[in-house]
């Protein structure tokens, strides 16, 4: 694996399927007395968000403190300087700090890939989304939770995704979660097929690898998860689609829809749902919605981003350096 | 000599003298733990595990007690003190058989007893995991050059080596075979311990 | 300065608009001789053979920051990056603070020019008032200032109402003036970071569509002939943009267009660094638009070349993609780079070259004494290009005040070795005289 995990699409299929089997070993932790791991003690993990999460920043926060690596949150929002300088000066201090790693939210894109090729800090550096580009982790939960539950053997170790045909629904435009999953399903061999209003795909989705339709009843039938994407009502305003209303009976994902779905099928979110716009409380509330297993996994994976990022030498440029030094 | 193994390498124990002192040990296991009742066995990845399962059905043999041997396996990477020394490596399998561990009597099981930090490693991961009421080691070869104050309680073979000369383990189940091959550092194949 | 009127500098071998070698003989502020075998004089000789004589470039659409930011830029260290690359004119765009739309602004850069003396600044005029778009800037009184301003333009900004476009177009034809429009649709490129396709698709950032560029132009082109006005159209960025254009030059209308060097090198491939330093706007396209603008630029479709000189601060462009500044640097890399896409690759000539950087924006912003002709009588604005010079791009040695090139480390041809203005020399072997 690489020294930071800025996108999906930097990941081969080894590594995803590393990272998805090391998150099943990590996953049994939850049943034991001592939900904790020595690995990272002495480490460093800061979680700089400049945007607001709370789960996404829980997750990664419960996830370093089970590999009983040291946590700081940096809540950057709100800050008077100007946001080119705040990074930048934020990233410094950290690197003064001895940051091992920085799990990073940003509003702009590709912040997480200026901050680990800047040169301004020598740590780690997780993607925890940016902007409307990526969101990796995400990605890499949502997959070890479709291998879970669809896989062939037990928990599917060592298995990726051939074959499996997901689609992704809604406002792929604006979502990170999305370009995220369309890499990594697609690396781990599944079919993807988004669905959304022609307002809400990007243009230039045709170099993705995946399919596009504007038909969500054309895709359901044939689909063994479905992943439901957070639909804001703001967008409504800039004219991506005339109303909730609307958007809800075209590309929400009800009762009678979900009944179409093979019976072995899926539904998935990443979270926080919007109940009766993209996704009825019916199916919400429903077996097959996997949307809290899908957080509950989401510290599984982290833990394995930070074990393989921080767990052996590679990431260590610091001893690294003290190494040769010698 | 298997061809795959270097001309450099000799084998010291084959499956025969395997089986042998797997037998051995199971009944000193009984022989220590008065029966079996409250042995747990866990096994270090990866060819502790195979060792660990020999042992139980011998012991189930011993006592006529068969499928009651709880038998498992316990992954120490995470608890390793040499993690920073190489990439990060994949995980192993760590199985608790059901009834856990607290009050047990837990025999660590693994191929061979070197520096002893594979062992403490895994006297920690036991640690977090519950409270046995003694734990015991049992290895199939002690190759001396301890590091640590760590000894085991059951030896198939106590080998004496040099630091220059490497140990190999092969079991039927990995390998494709039992023996144990004596080498010289970067004759034996693969991972020699 | 001290150099007497009459001081003599003869350029020996020169290839005169990349011809066969002549002398050429400066006298005082005019080309005194051109041919073969002339005597310096007792004037300064320079050795000239093999070197690449041209017209003094001229620069249409140039930044100099002053008044206002002058932490990027000044008159001065602008002027100075221009006689660096060659340039003996610059037109000043008008979006500094305050912003050049009144006879007091316009008159000040005019002066701070004039002080400068390593190139003649033509101050350009904003169209409307604070570049708001919504009200016109007393155009007439720039044009009646010191400053005798012909070049409209609320560069940085579009020009987007129609009739505001439609009224300007008309008013300046009382003093054979030009609207020179940032063609950009403000609704369409909200948002926007870069061009729309199939990379910021991946990338997650804003996409600003060729569609917001080429509904502007069509609608100017169409105003322009409407009123027969002239209307010039500040970096054309896109292929669809260029059709636009050749279409309406077909038609006879008076349009005239200008592409900048990053246009013609640059996609937005380098977008995927994130390296806000290929931030730019309009913003890089793709490799079938540059090859478009190249192959418009070499059949004359597209009039000019002009740097669009967009200097930042370093802290500006030290930071994340989103919170970056749009812009380059420009003046001393513009010939190199027109070199690089135009001349070595066939496509133009070096009179083609001395026709698209100095006599077309020359006459397009009316500037007299410049964009003339290399001949006995004429002004002695000359830039001299050692065109076989192969050299690593290094910002740290700019005279620029700013230093946001996309071209660091880049190898690139051709290094001017003398500049003159008026007869004197700006640059010497390379460096400001």
């Amino acid at each position: 694996m690489k020294r930071h995990l800025i996108s999906a699409a930097d990941l081969s299929r080894d590594d995803a399927v590393l990272i998805l089997d090391t998150a099943e070993e990590l996953a049994r932790l939850a049943d034991r007395p001592i939900k904790k791991l020595p690995t990272l003690r002495g480490r460093t993990v800061v979680n700089l968000f400049f945007e607001d999460s709370t789960r996404t920043r829980i997750s990664f926060e419960a996830a370093a403190k089970r590999l009983s690596a040291d946590v700081i949150n940096f809540s950057a929002k709100g800050s008077s300087v100007s946001k080119g300088e705040s990074l930048k000066d934020t990233a410094l201090t950290l690197e003064a700090m001895g940051a091992d790693a920085v799990v990073i939210r940003h509003h702009a894109s590709g912040a997480p890939h200026r901050l680990a090729t800047s040169g301004w800090i020598n740590g780690a550096v997780v993607n925890a989304g940016d902007g409307t580009h990526e969101h990796p982790t995400q990605a890499l939960l949502d997959a070890f939770t479709m291998r879970r539950r669809l896989a062939s053997g037990a928990s599917g170790v060592g298995e990726d995704l051939a074959g499996r045909r997901i689609t992704i629904v809604g406002d792929v435009l604006h979502s990170r979660v999305a370009r995220s999953n369309v890499h990594l399903l697609s690396t781990l061999g599944a079919e993807v097929t988004l669905v959304a209003p022609p307002t809400l795909v990007p243009f230039g989705v045709e170099s993705w690898p995946c399919a596009v339709s504007y038909d969500l009843d054309a895709v359901v039938g044939k689909t063994d998860a479905v992943m439901m994407l957070r639909v804001q009502r703001e967008r409504m305003n800039a004219a991506f689609f005339p109303t909730e209303r609307e958007y809800a009976r075209r590309y929400g994902l009800d009762g009678d829809r979900m009944a179409r779905m093979p019976e072995h099928a899926i539904v998935m979110h990443p979270g926080p749902m919007n109940r009766g716009m993209e996704i009825t409380a019916e199916v919400a509330d429903s077996d097959r919605c996997t949307a809290v297993e899908q957080v509950a996994n989401g510290v599984s994976i982290r833990m394995a981003v930070l074990y393989l990022l921080l767990g052996g030498n590679e990431s260590a440029v610091a001893a690294a350096r003290t190494e040769e030094s010698k | 000599m298997d061809a795959r193994t270097s001309d450099a390498a000799r084998s010291v124990l084959e499956a025969p003298d395997i089986a042998r002192v797997l037998t051995r040990i199971a009944h000193e296991i009984v022989e220590r733990a008065k029966g079996a009742d409250d042995v747990v066995l866990l096994g270090i990845p990866t060819r502790g595990v195979y060792l660990a399962r020999r042992l139980a059905a011998r012991l189930e043999e011993i006592t006529g007690k068969p499928g009651r041997i709880p038998v498992g396996s316990l992954d120490i990477t995470m608890y390793r003190d040499d993690l920073r020394l190489r990439p990060a490596r994949a995980l192993a399998r760590t199985e608790i058989p059901d009834d856990g561990i607290d009050g047990r009597l837990v025999v660590l099981v693994d191929d061979v007893l070197f520096s002893g930090r594979t062992i403490r490693a895994a006297l920690d991961a036991l640690g977090d995991i519950g409270r046995p009421r003694a734990v015991q080691l049992a290895v199939l070869v002690d190759r001396g050059h301890r590091e640590l104050p760590i000894r085991a309680d059951y030896v198939g073979k106590n080998l004496p080596t040099s630091l220059r000369e490497t140990v190999k383990v092969q079991l039927t189940e990995e390998d494709g075979r039992d023996s144990v091959l004596l080498g010289l550092r970067g004759t034996t194949p693969a991972d020699g311990k | 300065m001290t150099m007497s009127d009459t001081h003599k500098t003869l350029l020996r071998g020169a290839k005169v608009l990349g011809g066969e070698p002549r002398d050429v003989l400066i006298e005082g502020e005019r080309i005194a001789a051109v041919g073969t075998g002339l005597d310096a004089d007792g004037g300064t000789v320079i050795d000239a053979a093999g070197q690449i004589l041209l017209p003094g470039l001229v620069d249409l659409h140039t930044h100099l920051r002053e008044p206002g930011r002058e932490d990027s830029e000044t008159v001065l260290t602008g002027t100075r990056a221009a006689a660096i690359g060659g340039f003996t004119a610059v037109h000043a765009m008008a979006n500094t603070f305050p912003v050049a739309d009144t006879a007091g602004v316009v008159e000040q850069v005019w002066r701070l020019g004039k002080e400068s003396g390593y190139c003649d600044v033509q101050p350009i005029g904003a169209v409307t008032v604070g570049l708001d778009g919504k009200k016109l800037a007393e155009l007439g009184a720039m044009h009646d200032s010191a400053a005798g301003v012909r070049v409209f333009s609320d560069d940085g900004k579009c020009v987007d109402d129609a009739v505001i476009m439609r009224r300007a177009l008309e008013y300046v034809k009382a003093f054979d003036g030009v609207i020179a429009q940032h063609a950009q649709e403000p609704r369409l490129t909200e948002g926007a970071q870069m061009n729309e396709g199939v990379v910021s698709a991946e990338l997650g950032l804003g996409g600003w569509p060729a569609v917001a560029e080429e509904s502007i132009i069509a609608r100017d082109v169409l105003l322009a002939a409407h009123v027969g006005s002239r209307v010039h159209i500040c970096h054309l960025s896109t292929a669809g943009s260029v059709e636009i254009v050749r279409w309406a030059k077909s038609k006879g209308w008076n349009v005239t267009a200008e592409v900048t060097p990053h246009h013609l090198l640059l996609t937005d491939e380098l977008v995927r660094s994130y390296d806000p330093v290929y931030k730019v706007n309009p913003p890089l396209r793709t490799e079938a638009d540059v090859m478009a603008l190249r192959e418009a630029l070499a059949d004359g479709t597209i009039d000019c070349v002009a740097t669009d000189h967009a200097p930042h601060p370093h802290e500006d462009k030290d930071c994340e993609w989103g919170a970056a500044a749009m812009g380059m640097v420009g003046l001393e890399t513009a010939l190199s780079v027109v070199q690089h896409t135009m001349v070595d690759t066939g496509l133009l000539d070096w009179t083609g070259v001395a026709d698209r950087m100095s006599t077309r924006p020359s006459a397009i912003g009316r500037l007299t004494g410049h964009g003339r002709p290399i001949a006995a009588g004429e002004p002695a604005n000359l830039t001299l290009l050692d065109s076989a010079y192969r050299g690593v791009v290094n910002p740290a040695g700019f005279a620029s005040r700013s230093r946001n090139t996309p071209y660091e480390g880049r190898e690139l041809p051709g290094r001017v070795t003398y500049t003159f203005l008026r007869g004197r020399a700006t640059v010497v072997d390379g460096k400001l005289a």
